[in-house]
């Protein structure tokens, strides 16, 4: 009989071990030390609250069950003790003491994010993550790859639904990554849950965070302030790669981004056909505008204007591509002018003006772009 | 204290009263006003709840179903605005208008056709609300705390009318606090004196003077939104010299005190309904005031506990995690000063101690959940997820509504002159407590999981128990269906006629008056010794 019960705490003990691990119900370790201090101070305070918990609604179910009018109890007459109630008052505020040393361990090493190794700029807008290597050519926006007939239940759900991303940010293991935080329109919050790494993206300030990842793999996390329509579809994803291997993908995506704008440059001279046009911009588009101005470009009414049959997309060529690249100040029409190449620019253009029944026969080279941009 | 009940039975033929809605527009009666505000908040209740249908439907599965996002954004953003200033704050409004002055022993509030102006002007402003939900381009969908810019620059224009329709909420907020306080100052029978006011009155009038402390602030705060939107100020815009973060501390030195006052008029009516139903007097008494009072205080400097990801310097980060955890000493009290008052104690079961029990319960859990966000380095981990919101509901619904519930229990038989519907009362306790905790206790779960909240659709390893959340919001919303019959049942005096004493161990002054209560109550003060 006692081994029973003895055998039943113990195994209710380590099943709430194992459920405390379970990340589906409870806050993940991480891969960074700092995440494991984390992990660790929430469990220290999530006991002392059971422990409280068990002590309080302890006396309260045995006050309800042993001193009950049905039992035949009679009320006592005391309303106040001055020591009971000062002891009520100090322990709490002994315990609180206690807790609160190690969580300002904690906050002091999570907000020193000096001697980094590798910065990384990054800048939330309505609804992608940019990254910018500070040291290196090397900058691309993030944006959600989940198909949007998933999302319409058109298709079935990928194994990482809403978590991955067509380019994550990738870093190094082992090494300690400064990460400098802002925004080009709302308030954004850039968050890793494995790193413990929460910090909001501010239009025109700049936070930092830092990390040390000791794992490599795949972390994902997702935007964590409400930033408009699509906010709950702007995920962030995280490779750590050994630094060796970290290097190597350094250089390779410097070269590609470099021969990407000396092809640009070739792009000037050529003309591209109405097909091609309008099979790159059809993509760039759903990738790039379809969020605001809906797949059909008919807009939110009151909200984001149609490009349907608008003034601007049938009529004024330079006034559309003006609108593109530098965007609409004050509004959330964004300047992609730095977003997309000047053969994307062209092509989602070309098909703005020419899908949905917008025929205008007009095709918008690479060189049109170009012309605007540079003044000429 | 002296039986007036005798007195009482003359007052009831000058029961002057105009017949059809124009009693109701025209009354300056607190017990009227009390009844329209009751009304009113479950009105609002129950469109509020509807939303959170909505949303609830949306989640119930990934991918989305029911709604788009924008709309989604709206449904959350209204959902919060109506629970918190359509729902919550006018019940206790109602509470306060039908208690106070039966409670002081006053024959009516200090300041009548003010009282029923700051009730009539409360539905004008959440009809505004509604209607912007059907402009083109729809309502406001920037979340109740409508943070900058995403509620200046890039919102739609019903951003005006939800700019206009807070400040009419504020404005009545204000009128029926300068009302409770003046009441209390002035027109307590005699022989009350400050210590031996009821607890009910006491956390009213501490509530009082945070609703008076913040609400400008509130409305200092749309203004500046107003003015950033449509008249080119940039108090929140960096390109102009102002910092959208000024918004929040501004937003949280409102937001921080109210939701104390959603919560400290709760710990009132608890304090009443444990005495009565345990027998026995209100243990400590005087530091359940002073735990009151410090709390309000202390409510004035803990505001940036919801801004800890916005990149606060280190020193700010300390100050407000140290004081946030220093807020939960004075709330213990309260709650240990509960069980105290129950221990030994003659304890029965009849339903406001039901509802008082599962508060006292549930509102420790939420405290709880409340004490792991005061952590700064664990807060970045939960800020902004379904941990977030499964600890405001705690304190907001199981807290404060039910708080409510257990008070319409304990004085609809002093309104109504008749017994609530037991059965009806027991179905509705029950089913209540089972869905709710169905409903939020599994957000705790997806949000240390990783969930973030005000999102219309989520990731694949959240679908169960989302599942279950929403099955559980639908069985709370329906339950709720219960208690709208059981009061409508009461108000049209079907049932057990009820006492003037109603409940054997209760004490205090609205006791002393016939059930149901005349219109015209105390017109001689009564002595209280
Ligand atoms: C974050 C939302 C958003 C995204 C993404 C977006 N737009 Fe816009 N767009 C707007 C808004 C808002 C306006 C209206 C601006 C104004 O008030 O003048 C607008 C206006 C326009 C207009 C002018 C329409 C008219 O009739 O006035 C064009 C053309 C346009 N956008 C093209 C694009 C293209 C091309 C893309 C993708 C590369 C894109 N937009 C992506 C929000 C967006
Ligand atoms: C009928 C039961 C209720 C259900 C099912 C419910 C459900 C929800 C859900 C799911 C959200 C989160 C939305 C999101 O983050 O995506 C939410 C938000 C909220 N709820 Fe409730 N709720 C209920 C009752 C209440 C009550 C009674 C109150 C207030 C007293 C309340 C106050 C709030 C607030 C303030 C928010 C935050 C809104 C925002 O994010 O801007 N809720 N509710
Ligand atoms: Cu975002
Ligand atoms: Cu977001």
């Amino acid at each position: 009989m006692g081994k029973g019960v003895l055998t039943a705490i113990c195994a209710t003990l380590a099943s709430s071990v194992a459920v405390a691990e379970r990340s589906d119900i409870n806050l993940r370790q991480g891969v960074t030390d700092i995440s494991e201090q984390v992990y660790g101070l929430h469990m220290t305070i999530f006991y002392i609250c059971v422990v409280i918990g068990v002590v309080v609604f302890g006396a309260m179910l045995y006050a309800m069950i042993f001193h009950r009018k049905s039992k035949g109890a009679k009320p006592a007459n005391f309303h106040e003790s001055v020591k009971v109630e000062v002891a009520w008052t100090i322990v709490p505020f002994l315990i609180l003491v206690g807790m609160a040393i190690p969580a300002a361990k904690t906050l002091i090493a999570m907000e020193d994010t000096s001697e980094a190794d590798v910065t990384v700029l990054v800048t939330g807008s309505q609804w992608k993550w940019h990254y910018k290597y500070m040291d290196h050519d090397v900058d691309f926006y993030s944006l959600m790859a989940t198909q949007p007939e998933q999302i319409a239940n058109k298709f079935d759900k990928g194994e990482n639904y809403l978590l991955e991303v067509d380019r994550p940010l990738v870093i190094p293991t082992g090494q300690k990554v400064r990460f400098l935080i802002t925004s080009d329109d709302v308030i954004h919050s850039w968050w890793v849950p494995d790193f413990a790494v929460k910090k909001d993206a501010n239009p025109g300030f700049i936070n930092e965070a830092w990390t040390k990842v000791n794992e490599p793999g795949i972390y994902r996390g997702q935007c964590a302030e409400l930033c408009g329509k699509d906010h709950g579809f702007m995920p962030v994803v995280v490779i750590a790669k050994e630094p060796a291997e970290y290097q190597r993908w350094l250089a390779e995506e410097e070269a590609k981004q470099l021969k990407a704008k000396e092809e640009e440059q070739k792009l000037l001279a050529m003309n591209m056909e109405m097909d091609e046009l309008m099979d790159v911009g059809k993509q760039v588009y759903q990738s790039a505008c379809a969020a605001c101005h809906m797949p059909n470009g008919e807009g939110l009414p009151g909200v984001f204007p149609a490009l349907k049959g608008s003034d601007i997309a049938i009529n004024d060529m330079q006034k559309h591509i003006d609108i593109v690249v530098n965007g609409v100040s004050g509004t959330s029409m964004q300047a992609f002018g730095k977003q997309l190449s000047l053969k994307e620019l062209a092509a989602v253009i070309t098909y703005e003006r020419n899908a949905w029944g917008n025929n205008t026969g007009e095709t918008v080279q690479a060189k049109d772009v170009n012309a605007l941009i540079t003044g000429n | 204290m002296s039986s007036v009940a005798d007195d009482l039975h003359h007052d009831e033929h000058h029961d002057h009263k105009p017949a059809g809605i124009m009693r109701w527009l025209l009354t300056t009666n607190h017990k009227d006003i009390g009844t329209l505000y009751l009304w009113f908040a479950f009105i609002m209740f129950l469109v509020g709840g509807a939303m959170a249908m909505v949303i609830r439907a949306e989640l119930f599965q990934p991918g989305l179903q029911i709604v788009e996002p924008n709309f989604f954004n709206q449904m959350t953003t209204v959902h919060g605005l109506i629970m918190v200033f359509g729902a919550v704050m006018p019940a206790f409004t109602g509470l306060a208008n039908w208690m106070v002055p039966l409670m002081i022993g006053a024959p009516d509030m200090a300041l009548p056709r003010m009282n029923n102006w700051s009730f009539w002007i409360l539905p004008g402003a959440f009809l505004i609300l509604l209607a912007s939900l059907f402009l083109e381009g729809g309502g406001p969908n920037f979340g109740w705390t409508f943070y900058a810019p995403l509620s200046t620059t890039y919102s739609n224009d019903s951003t005006a009318l939800f700019v206009f329709s807070v400040h009419i909420m504020g404005i009545s907020s204000i009128m029926g606090a300068i009302n409770v306080i003046v009441t209390i100052f002035n027109m307590r029978a005699p022989g009350m004196t400050w210590m031996k006011m009821p607890m009910f009155v006491w956390t009213w009038l501490i509530t009082a003077f945070l609703l008076i402390a913040v609400m400008p602030v509130l409305a200092g705060a749309v203004t500046m939104v107003l003015t950033d939107k449509y008249f080119g100020t940039s108090f929140f815009d960096a390109a102009g010299g102002g910092d959208p973060v000024l918004f929040q501390h501004i937003f949280w030195f409102f937001g921080h005190p109210e939701v104390y006052i959603m919560i400290l008029p709760a710990f009132g009516i608890i304090s009443h309904i444990v005495p009565t139903f345990s027998r026995k007097k209100l243990f400590g008494y005087s530091s359940m005031v002073y735990a009151t009072a410090s709390i309000a205080l202390l409510s004035f400097i803990v505001w940036a506990h919801h801004m800890f990801t916005t990149g606060m310097p280190l020193f700010a980060e300390m100050f407000f995690m140290f004081a946030t955890m220093l807020i939960s000493v004075p709330t213990g009290v309260k709650v240990f000063n509960w069980v105290a008052t129950m221990w030994r104690g003659s304890i029965s079961y009849e339903m406001p101690m039901m509802f008082a029990l599962a508060f006292i319960v549930l509102f420790t859990i939420g405290g709880f959940s409340g004490l792991m966000l005061a952590i700064t380095p664990v807060d970045f981990q939960y800020h902004d997820t379904y941990f977030v919101v499964a600890h405001f509901h705690y304190v907001l619904v199981t807290g404060a509504v039910f708080s409510i519930m257990a008070a319409v229990y304990y004085w609809l038989p002093k309104w109504c002159g008749k017994m609530y519907d037991q059965t009806l009362a027991q179905w509705h306790f029950w089913c209540s407590l089972i869905s709710v905790n169905l409903l939020f206790f599994p957000m705790h779960f997806v949000g240390l999981a990783g969930m973030p909240r005000r999102i219309p659709d989520y990731a694949l390893q959240f679908a169960d128990f989302n599942k279950w959340i929403s099955i559980g919001g639908f069985a709370f919303g329906l339950s709720q269906l219960i208690f709208l019959a059981l009061i409508i049942k009461a108000s049209r005096k079907i049932g057990e006629p009820a006492t003037a004493q109603v409940w054997d161990g209760a004490e205090g002054l609205e006791w002393e008056v016939p059930s149901p209560a005349p219109y015209h109550t105390f017109e001689t003060p009564p002595e209280v010794k």
